[in-house]
């Protein structure tokens, strides 16, 4: 689709700018044990749509200064489980040498001073808007995604989808439109149209809306039809979410 | 600096051109010059809407394609000054629509005209794609049941994702509902939906009811504007329909029964 930021930006051959990207962190503990990637795999075909060719940074910290393995067929082994290695923090000075020689990336590490900095920010009576905010040095251990926010309805055929994170609607969604999320969806209009929480495979996310009428609920692939949905719920505030493994609805109390 | 209109409504047979031709002679009636364009190729209808079907030469995709010029396409309205036709082509199809050309013809017109009002063809593709793309304004036309609110809630978002304001990220296209062929009878019997009903689906402002009126077909078969039928109901909502369009604060009628007395009660048939 052409745009206007295409047309703005007609004149510069490219854009430079930051941004932050949700990453997994592989922590290795011990990676010649023999059960290392039969257990990896496991994992990751718990939900093989969230973990495909999903970018990870192998974390090696919390290896002995000892250790010698190949890290290239490591690497090679995890890329067989369809994780894309990007990038490596921590380790002793070997380790580190050798990936590097494989084109990974070395990541700051100082998780540490991160995690003060959490504990420090949720005070607001300490928060000063002189203090500048440190540098994001660690942008790799974001592991919150924004969550996607829809103000204007959305209408029949249309189609939200929020990746790795969770959706909130806060006019109506139309019959014949679409919601998707991999986390929780949020409807503070009517939901008339289809909410697909936990679209990929997460059984704890919940749907939550203030006025059900929905023509397709589902969770992490559990689904009902509006046929299903009882008379009870129809056009009341109800959370949908999984009770041991199928779909279930509640109507929300509300002072 | 002309504004551009789009009639739509993802359906079809709710009512698009008889509206168009209606908003379109009632705007040149009110003193703006005002073209009326036919998008949909392949099936030309405006022309007989507006009765002059017998006096198309040249269309709006000769135009397109540089074999005729804008003022021999034209048709001026013989009873109404200011108002202009430009009629399609029914040989062609939805395929001779360019964007570009389609541009064209628009950037020439708004030299010239107040208003451009496109009528569109239904469904969702090229035609009305084209149709909807340059418009400042789009007039959402609905029938009272559901499918036809449903596909005006699809073009709605098609007008929010695909039109060049939103492609460019300018303003956007501001919209309007025109209820159209609205029984007040079968709404009270429950047998159609209700203004209600139908505004809380589409949440957009509410420009006109047109009752449902014999009045309609008659003037279509006589290719006459039913905004020119002063004496029907569904000729006074298209002229109210206009004015609130214009700005003017004019109170809805026709949205409940009128109350009969014997008398009408015998006379009902005639009507």
């Amino acid at each position: 689709m052409s745009s206007a930021s295409q047309v703005a930006e007609r004149d510069a051959p490219f854009q430079l700018r930051g941004n932050s990207f949700t990453m997994m962190v592989l922590k290795v503990f011990a990676p010649t044990s023999p059960d290392f990637f039969t257990q990896l795999n496991v994992k990751v075909r718990q939900a093989p749509n969230f973990f495909r060719n999903a970018p990870v940074v192998l974390d090696f910290d919390d290896l002995p200064e000892s250790i010698v393995f190949d890290l290239g067929a490591f690497v090679s082994q995890v890329q067989a489980l369809n994780l894309l290695p990007v990038g490596f923090q921590g380790g002793p000075q070997p380790v580190r040498e050798a990936a590097m020689t494989v084109g990974l990336t070395p990541m700051p590490s100082g998780r540490a001073a991160k995690l003060e900095e959490v504990v420090k920010a949720p005070d607001p009576r300490q928060h000063d808007q002189q203090t500048p905010i440190p540098a994001p040095q660690v942008l790799i251990e974001v592991v919150h995604r924004p969550t996607v926010v829809v103000t204007e309805p959305v209408r029949s055929g249309m189609r939200v989808y929020a990746e790795k994170t969770d959706l909130i609607v806060t006019s109506s969604v139309s019959p014949g439109a679409e919601l998707l999320a991999d986390g929780n969806i949020h409807v503070y209009g009517a939901l008339r149209g289809r909410a697909l929480a936990g679209f990929s495979g997460d059984g704890n996310a919940r749907i939550f809306c203030h006025s059900l009428e929905a023509e397709v609920l589902s969770v992490a692939g559990n689904y009902r039809v509006s046929e299903d949905i009882g008379s009870d719920f129809y056009k009341k505030a109800v959370q949908v979410f999984l009770r041991d493994g199928v779909l279930s609805m509640d109507l929300l109390k509300t002072a | 600096m002309s504004k551009i209109i789009v009639m739509t409504s993802g359906k079809g047979g709710v009512g698009k051109t008889t509206s168009s031709a209606a908003f379109a002679t009632g705007l040149a009636l009110r003193g703006f010059k005002t073209v009326v364009i036919d998008f949909d190729v392949g099936l030309r209808n405006l022309d007989l809407v507006m009765g002059c079907e017998r006096r198309v030469v040249f269309d709006f995709i000769n135009v397109i394609n540089g074999e005729a010029k804008l003022n021999q396409a034209l048709i001026k309205d013989k009873r109404i000054e200011n108002l202009y036709i430009l009629p399609t082509s029914q040989t062609r199809d939805k395929d001779a629509l360019t964007r570009e050309g389609v541009e064209k013809v628009l950037n020439e017109l708004s030299k010239e005209f107040d208003y451009i009002l496109c009528d569109s063809p239904a469904g969702i593709e090229r035609g009305a794609l084209m149709s909807l793309y340059f418009a400042d304004h789009a007039i959402i036309v609905t029938n009272p049941e559901v499918s036809s609110v449903r596909d005006s809630d699809r073009i709605l978002g098609v007008l929010n994702s695909r039109s060049r304001r939103a492609e460019q990220g300018l303003e956007p296209v501001t919209q309007q509902l025109l209820l159209t062929r609205y029984d007040p009878e079968r709404v009270e019997r429950g047998e159609m939906l209700k203004v209600d009903d139908v505004l809380e689906i589409l949440a957009i402002p509410l420009l006109g009811v047109i009752p449902e009126s014999q009045a309609v077909l008659r003037a279509s078969n006589v290719g006459m504007p039913v905004i020119l039928d002063e004496v029907s109901n569904a000729g006074l909502a298209y002229s109210d329909a206009v004015g609130r369009f214009l700005g003017e604060d004019i109170e809805h009628r026709f949205v409940t029964p009128q109350k009969k007395g014997l008398f009408s009660r015998l006379l009902r048939r005639s009507a």
